[in-house]
């Protein structure tokens, strides 16, 4: 094991504790909407979602064969940079998790990736016009996709279920949710614990301890796996929130169709090689069931804050990770224990400050705000 | 850069398609159900009719799930 310098212990470290910030990040997009609409108990849910995303990461063989997918050359990407990218997308996770904003994990590494490398290695490191093609577009057109299937298919599932029993209807949608929502987490579990076991078998065939052309070892696969499934099961229920109550008031019908318009979304774009977020299709998903059922009530306020939010992940992420890898590449190893003793403090920090207010299990459904300033005075 | 406008248009009508077409079939299905509840604690009556509708559009939902794991799990294909 003398290829395991400190650098690269340190990477494979962060690289899960972003995996884990990954995880707690997208419950919500599987879930969020089962747990608003009762379809699942909320510690129930993030244990199906836990387990069916471990399941997820060893079901794949597909792991990434670049650290980004082309947007990076991946040529003049150090250990360092990884690590200085992956602390910008883990602060930036945890930035957003206490605002309660879901915003999208992929965009914050990829964000932090970009950063790191622009600074490490000159803008000639990076590649813009993959960023148009693979990261803005979809970006622009996956949630719209989405929001308008579930907005056509919300409408019709009111429409066609009008005259029956609300008792019946409710109940017979709330099942079918179970299936949908197990769905959107198997395939999260596919893709996304992926780009960890891609980032540490990169790392280790840099390192010189894997081979090129080297799969994933055991130990990564489990180890990845593993840190999405906790962070999965832990729940990041400030952002369940936000997706189940804070966009719109979802019922069952909307719930399924949401679920089943990212579903579809995810599965077609990933067959035919589109990577898009799984948080954006998802959140468009709700809005486009909030706007099909009539009078439904959409918090434009709420929706605007997430989509600014998308639009801040990506330079904010790359600001984090910028700024780390001068300190990285200037510092070496002394700059790497700084950086990182820093990122502890900011993310101790801000779990500190999500004390105030805390969303769980047992109060996620219980208001639609997720705010910072301490409890609000008990209303009857 | 050159974007793949035509994939875009596919996986927007593929999936606008699929999640309407499967939304719908359920739908149809839980009126059916709802049918054959509402029949059974009316007047205690079984109604074939409705069972059989939600009988048989929930298996053609369970299709599509079953068609869903088929795309997710690299091994089966």
């Amino acid at each position: 094991m003398d290829h395991i310098t400190f650098l690269v212990a340190v990477v494979i470290v962060t690289a899960l504790a972003f995996d884990f910030t990954n995880g707690f990040h997208d419950t919500a997009n599987a879930m969020a909407t089962s747990i608003a609409t009762g379809a699942l108990r909320p510690r129930t849910a993030v244990l199906i979602s836990g387990v069916l995303n471990v399941v997820g990461a060893f079901l794949s063989t597909e792991v990434a064969k670049t650290i980004s997918g082309g947007i990076v050359d991946d040529t003049l990407v150090t250990p360092g940079m990884i690590f200085a990218g992956l602390v910008g997308a883990i602060l930036w996770n945890l930035t957003t998790w206490l605002l309660g904003l879901p915003s999208s994990s992929s965009h914050a590494l990829f964000g932090g990736l970009i950063g790191a490398v622009w600074v490490g290695a000159g803008a000639h490191g990076v590649h813009f016009d993959k960023v148009v093609e693979k990261i803005l577009v979809p970006a622009v057109a996956s949630p719209l996709v989405a929001g308008v299937a579930a907005l056509i298919a919300t409408y019709l599932a009111y429409r066609i279920t009008a005259r029956s029993r609300e008792k019946s209807v409710t109940k017979g949608f709330r099942l079918g949710q179970i299936a949908s929502a197990s769905l959107v987490s198997l395939a999260h579990g596919t893709n996304d614990a992926q780009k960890t076991m891609g980032v540490i078998t990169l790392t280790l065939i840099s390192a010189g301890a894997l081979g090129h052309d080297a799969g994933p070892p055991l130990w990564v696969i489990a180890s990845a796996g593993l840190a999405i499934g906790l962070g999965t099961y832990l729940g990041g229920w400030r952002i369940i929130r936000t997706m189940g109550k804070g966009l719109t008031d979802i019922r069952s019908p909307q719930g399924f169709a949401a679920e089943a318009s990212s579903t579809a979304v995810i599965l077609t774009s990933a067959h035919l090689g589109f990577a898009l977020s799984t948080t954006q299709v998802c959140s468009g998903g709700i809005l486009g069931a909030g706007l099909g059922r009539r009078l439904a009530e959409v918090r434009w306020g709420t929706a605007g804050r997430m989509v600014l939010a998308w639009l801040v992940t990506l330079p904010a992420a790359a600001l984090v990770g910028g700024l780390s890898a001068s300190v990285v590449t200037h510092g070496g190893n002394f700059g790497i224990v700084v950086i990182a003793l820093v990122a502890l403090a900011v993310a101790a920090f801000i779990v500190l400050v999500s004390r105030r207010d805390p969303v769980h299990a047992s109060n996620v459904n219980e208001t639609h705000e997720v705010g910072l300033r301490g409890p609000a005075p008990a209303s009857a | 850069m050159q974007l793949d406008w035509t994939g875009l248009a596919e996986v927007a009508a593929v999936s606008t398609g699929v999640t309407v077409a499967t939304v719908v079939v359920f739908a149809l299905g839980v009126l059916g159900l709802a049918r054959a509840e509402a029949a059974r604690e009316g007047d205690g009556a079984t109604d074939a009719v409705g069972l059989g509708v939600a009988g048989l559009c929930f298996l053609a939902c369970a299709a599509v799930v079953a068609y869903g794991i088929y795309l997710i799990v690299p091994q089966f294909h």
